[in-house]
């Protein structure tokens, strides 16, 4: 199973399985990874599982949908590297995975 | 203690423990289930794309390092506020300092002849989509009753899954309740072109079949039938309030804190009625509404009371659209259009004196999230401006 890893805000890393197929908010939530809140579960309706990923991945994961590029515009603390963790589908080809989540979803 | 392991309950866990509480906590829940997010059943779940697991909104271990007791499989059934005890179903008592009620609501059940027929169907909870699933066949002729979000949420997955789907709506337009003309009028033609058979102004009068559905008679008219979906809404679950003496009227009523008219008794979610940011009392079924409002009620049982007015929103999939809406429109609204519905991207502005009360955006993010944060923030807006396209939404005020 892929392992992501997780960095908080503060540093506090935290590497998880996640099962192929499931994104990597899901990832975070089901392993109680603070620092995403998710509260659409996924639907990309809230922009609240903002991640930033590590710049080494940023070119393995595949691009955004207009949908989230949009969203993403209006989070706060945008960088390059942002993403919305709900649409990043986990693959075996993302093992190593990882990504830090910013300083708060609001 | 928590009555209720819905989407409130859950948030409220979370919220009460990280701000602090100590104490013992409860939750009550009349599902075999952990809290699940519900607004997957009728699209991705249905669709057999999301598994049940992935469902859940906390894992186990969420709930047992909060130190939360999960009975599950069983409901509450009596409140005795001089006592402060809770009757269960299984027949326990448990005392309680402070109560939230997170009862949510259950659907509301279709009135006509036949209606307890095998092959009919209503969209809740897990055990409703598995039960549909199993029925959910290519080629099998669905009659979907109620023409708003559930029923055309499962006529865009019954379109795609290959069944037959008719759909009638006792109103002139689909999700009349929720959206615009405008967008009523969009969502007509997209389940048109995709082959599916509205019949609007008609009402369902019977459900027909010897031992099972056959047809659904409906304006005068049989249909044949395989299963029938009824969406006609749901009903809050606030009986067990009203038995202890509690105010309802239209569900729990609660303050802004998410108090009800008892000091140690509160209430969040689909099961409230409560205060709307414009003063009237306001009862709304989302995601939204759930986890704010237990935040807030997490904080008036911690004795730190704020004022709950958020800007609601929603959201539904239907095929490849995303409809996303904020705030709640008002007959009389100035309605302010920006973008083409043919280009399947545009958005519906409802304007009340002069600020944006509402917005109703499909496959546009911009005009939503921006929308919204005008509406919370009441800032003017100039019509022109709203509706002129060349100008992005980030500069629109």
């Amino acid at each position: 199973m892929p392992k992501i890893k997780y960095v908080e805000h503060n540093g506090k890393e935290h590497e998880v399985d996640v099962p192929e197929g499931w994104s990597v908010m899901e990832g975070a939530v089901k392993n109680l990874v603070p620092g995403i809140d998710a509260d659409c579960g996924g639907a990309c309706a809230c922009a609240t599982c903002h991640v930033y990923v590590d710049p080494q991945w940023t070119d393995k994961i595949p691009g955004k949908s207009d949908m989230e590029e949009t969203m993403l515009d209006f989070a706060q603390d945008l960088e390059p590297n942002s993403r919305l963790s709900c649409q990043i589908k986990v693959t075996a080809e993302l093992d190593g995975l990882v990504v830090r989540t910013p300083k708060s979803q609001h | 203690m928590i009555i209720g392991a819905g989407q409130a309950g859950a948030q409220a866990v979370a919220s009460l423990r990280s701000g602090g509480f100590t104490g013992t906590l409860t939750m009550v829940g009349d599902e075999p289930y952990l809290p699940y997010q519900r607004p997957p059943l009728s699209k991705a779940y249905l669709q057999g794309t999301l598994e049940r697991e992935r469902l859940f909104l906390k894992p186990e271990a969420f709930y047992a390092d909060a130190a939360c007791e999960m009975l599950l499989n069983v409901s509450a059934t009596a409140i005795d506020r001089t006592a402060r005890t809770v009757a269960l179903s299984d027949g326990r008592s448990l005392s309680y300092d402070k109560l939230l009620l997170a009862t949510g609501t259950r659907v509301r059940p279709i009135p006509v002849p036949g209606a307890d027929l095998p092959g009919i169907h209503y969209l809740r909870s897990i055990a409703d989509v598995d039960l549909l699933r199993a029925a959910f066949q290519p080629g099998r002729r669905i009659a979907i009753v109620g023409g708003g979000y559930i029923g055309l949420e499962v006529a865009a997955v019954a379109a795609k899954h290959g069944l037959d789907v008719s759909v009638f709506e006792a109103l002139d337009r689909v999700m009349a309740r929720a959206v615009s003309p405008v967008m009523s009028d969009f969502y007509r033609g997209v389940h048109t072109a995709a082959g599916v058979k509205l019949h609007l102004r008609t009402g369902v009068e019977r459900f027909e079949g010897a031992g099972r559905l056959e047809a659904v008679r409906a304006g005068g008219e049989s249909y044949p039938a395989d299963l029938a979906l009824v969406g006609i809404g749901v009903i809050p679950n606030a009986e067990l309030a009203a038995a202890a003496g509690l105010a309802v009227e239209n569900g729990i009523v609660v303050d802004r804190h998410a108090a009800t008219s008892d000091p140690s008794i509160f209430a969040a979610g689909d099961c409230t009625s409560h205060p709307g940011r414009e003063g009237r009392n306001i009862r709304l079924e989302c995601v939204q509404n759930a986890i704010d409002q237990a935040k807030f009620a997490a904080l008036a049982m911690l004795g730190k009371p704020a004022v709950y007015s958020e800007v609601p929103w929603f959201w539904s999939d239907q095929y490849d659209l995303k409809l996303q809406m904020a705030g709640l429109a008002r007959p009389g609204d100035t309605i302010v259009q920006r973008g083409d519905p043919a280009a399947r991207k545009f958005a519906v502005f409802h304007l009340r004196e002069g600020k944006v009360a509402a917005v109703e955006a499909v496959n546009a993010a911009p005009e939503y999230l921006v929308g919204r944060k005008l509406i919370g923030e009441g800032t003017r807006i100039d019509p022109a401006r709203l509706a002129d396209t060349t100008i992005a939404m980030k500069n629109i005020v």
